[in-house]
């Protein structure tokens, strides 16, 4: 399951522009299996990122409009995708300009991985 | 009421600064033995002496099962319950090795604390003063330091 998972965020990250994918435990933002570029801390966008999601989820459930499918939250030097899926969160660091559709759907490849 | 109390002062900012990041209810830095040097969310001397006992000694238990298996020591413990963990791990300061115990609930994680654990060592030992001259143990003194530890502690 774990090479699995691996080869899917492979495919991932082997879109122009991602610098980086991660499957990360939602409860404890800690690396399920990653493969992220040298200069990222994957430990600290796990813990951040997990972190993100929680929080987007608690904020969605108190707006009422259901649980959060997928974020992708721009910042000025690249962009954050974010996809909850069972009890863990795949995330994905790439640039600003990244075809955010592709990564979506490598993502959601990904996510039909885990169990 | 202040929530973060130091025996030590320079401890007081790094250890704000850890609470706030990493969401941590409750916070203490202490010797291996079990001295506290500073806290965070404790209100009341009974709990947190018996947390620092428990604690030092949990480390201790496990520096001697790593030493069992050939392992220096453990970086870090997460105790992970159903609404709570607890985070233990130490660090090496010029003044020696600091313990820190951190409860944490469902807000943060253990990936948070220990992302954040990271920058306190360095910052506890950025802002460590340099080895001070040890003083012999006498027991008034002993009695009157530990009421003092106490008293800053608590705010007191």
């Amino acid at each position: 399951m774990t090479q699995a998972i691996k080869q899917a965020l492979d495919r991932v990250t082997r879109i122009s522009g991602v610098r980086g994918a991660l499957v990360v435990t939602g409860d404890d933002g800690l690396i399920v299996a990653d493969a992220v570029m040298e200069n990222i801390r994957g430990d600290a966008v796990a813990a951040l990122a997990a972190s993100f999601a929680g929080r987007m989820s608690r904020a969605c459930y108190a707006t009422g409009v259901g649980v959060p499918h997928f974020v992708q939250l721009q910042a000025a030097n690249g962009t954050l995708l974010v996809m909850p899926a069972a009890d863990v969160v795949i995330v994905v660091v790439a640039d600003k300009d990244v075809n955010v559709g592709l990564v979506r759907l490598e993502m959601l490849h990904a996510a039909e991985l885990v169990p | 009421m202040k929530q973060t109390r130091a025996v030590e002062p320079w401890m007081m900012e790094p250890l704000e600064r850890f609470v706030t990041e990493a969401d941590a209810r409750l916070t203490l830095i202490m010797t291996p033995s079990g001295q506290v040097l500073a806290q965070h969310g404790f209100t009341r001397a009974v709990d947190i002496m018996a947390a620092a006992a428990l604690g030092a000694a949990i480390v201790s238990s496990t520096r001697e099962i790593a030493s069992a298996i050939g392992e220096n020591g453990f970086r870090a413990l997460n105790h992970q319950g159903v609404r709570h963990g607890v985070f233990l791990s130490e660090t090496d300061t010029p003044r020696g090795r600091l313990l820190a115990l951190v409860v944490y609930g469902s807000e943060s994680s253990v990936g948070l604390v220990q992302l954040f654990f990271e920058d306190l060592a360095r910052e506890l030992n950025e802002a460590c003063p340099q080895e001070i001259p040890q003083k012999a143990v006498i027991s008034a003194n002993f009695e009157r330091e530990l009421n003092e530890s106490l008293a800053s502690l608590f705010g007191r």
